[in-house]
């Protein structure tokens, strides 16, 4: 099957189009930020203040890359288990984040609210950040550098593979995918 | 005795920080191209495709593996019949874990107080397993473990009256629970015997052992091959998807135990299964 191509912000539409199981090809802007930058921006949103960086319509990308090579854009930068971020998911699609890039399964509360929020849960593939690197073609920092790896850093993507887990139609593609090959 | 200068020590430990990142294991890459032969998910096929192609690269443009480029957890065995000179033993090695996750671009990911979580900008300190062995040279193993699947792992005191049965499915729940987050196809290190805190160390010893260098008890051998097979029965697959690969393999490490006691551990690696090893 032919991936779908994305390129954020994305509507409401762009998302409706997506299926669990859909390989879709990034490309444009994505963000990353991951335990530490969640837990400053949902303390942002409870006080009611702004963003460092407008992420409405956006992609997170779960990363805390390594460091780059003289020469090159940014070091080994693959996903990093979402689950941790949970607690945070739903606050930051009620924000207006259409989308959020990682590995691993989320609770049930986080896959209620891309369903509520109309935004899509991608994977991408854990422990292939010297691949992923490849599509890295710009990283900046752009908000909370004193992280170190878990800054937010504006990325530039070009074909960012990713697959489709979670979706507003409620599939989920991890669950399905253990059941088609689960014996016993 | 045997003089050794610690400076030796701070050498090897930041080369092998650079090593243990960016060559994967022989045993573990020809465990990839095992799994992908008998991966039956054409999704899974492809996930394992390109996990050889990322081992490839990282070892052609010696760049990490994975960007979690871990904690540097290192098992040394120091001979007896050596004499460290020249400095701290251990800040030798924190000095080389410095120097190596520098001087490799890999990542600093280690925060200084588990509840303030200030990174400590340079990867240490490392968490270091020293053995006191005969002979005078010193065996230095280096494994970085990414918290994805350290996140993972489990521990319980199972009793004696669970027997087997109960290790065994300790074993096979933990790594069902785990599901997709620990970026399978894993490596499980399972630690049994021993007490609380040796269990621990056991199941983290046992992912340094060759994945095609079975347990050296028969009983033990086959108990690997038993899990390896009720694994790769749950469907998880490669990341998850769905698929056969869930696990490349088992490796059981045990120890005596109490009366009373059966402690069981099991220690998740993801399939970047990184280690490096040197004797001074």
């Amino acid at each position: 099957m032919e991936p779908k191509r994305i390129a954020p912000p994305l509507t409401d539409e762009d998302v409706m189009n997506l299926k669990a199981g859909d390989n879709v090809l990034i490309s444009g802007v994505i963000y990353t930020a991951r335990d530490a930058a969640h837990k400053r921006l949902v303390e942002l949103l409870e006080k009611g203040e702004e963003w460092p960086v407008d992420l409405k319509g956006q992609l997170i990308y779960y990363v805390g890359p390594a460091p780059a090579k003289p020469g090159e854009v940014i070091g080994s930068a693959g996903p990093t288990t979402s689950g941790r971020m949970d607690s945070y998911t739903p606050a930051v699609l009620e924000y207006g984040v259409k989308g959020v890039i990682g590995k691993g399964a989320r609770n049930e509360a986080t896959r209620k609210a891309f369903q509520d929020y109309k935004a899509v849960y991608l994977a991408a593939i854990g422990g292939a950040g010297a691949l992923l690197a490849k599509v890295i073609k710009e990283a900046e920092i752009v908000a909370y550098e004193e992280l170190g790896p878990e800054a937010i850093r504006r990325l530039v993507v070009e074909d960012f593979p990713a697959t489709v887990v979670n979706v507003a139609h409620g599939n989920d593609l991890y669950e399905e995918g253990r059941k088609q090959y689960a014996l016993d | 005795m045997r003089e050794v200068d610690v400076k030796l020590i701070a050498d090897a430990v930041a080369d092998l920080s650079k090593e243990a990142n960016y060559f994967l294991g022989d045993d573990v890459d020809d465990a990839l191209k095992q799994g992908l032969e008998q991966e039956e998910s054409p999704v899974g096929k492809e996930v394992m495709n390109q996990l050889l192609e990322n081992v490839r690269i990282a070892r052609d443009e010696e760049v990490a593996i994975c960007q979690d480029t871990g904690t540097a957890v290192l098992f040394v065995e120091l001979g007896q019949e050596v004499r460290l000179v020249g400095g701290d033993f251990n800040e030798a090695i924190n000095e080389g874990v410095r120097r190596g996750y520098d001087e490799g671009y890999l990542r600093k990911s280690i925060v200084k107080d588990p509840l303030e979580r200030v990174n400590t900008g340079d990867n240490t300190p490392a968490v270091v397993h020293t053995e006191v062995m005969p002979g005078d040279k010193i065996k230095i193993i280096l494994a970085p473990k990414g918290g994805g699947a350290e996140n993972m792992s489990a521990l319980k005191m199972l009793t004696p009256a669970q027997g087997v049965k109960g290790l065994v499915d300790f074993v096979v729940d933990t790594v069902s629970r785990a599901g997709p987050n620990p970026c399978p196809p894993i490596v499980v290190g399972v630690g049994f015997g021993g007490t609380f805190e040796k269990v621990a160390y056991l199941a983290k010893k046992a992912l340094m052992r060759p994945l095609d260098q079975p347990n050296p008890n028969p009983f033990y051998a086959d108990l690997e091959k038993e899990m390896l097979e009720k694994i790769n029965k749950l469907g998880i697959g490669p990341q998850g998807f769905g698929g056969r690969s869930t696990a490349l393999g088992v490796n059981i490490e045990t120890y005596p135990c109490h009366i009373a006691s059966m402690p069981a551990a099991v220690n998740i690696n993801c399939h970047a299964s990184r280690h490096a090893e040197k004797v001074i």
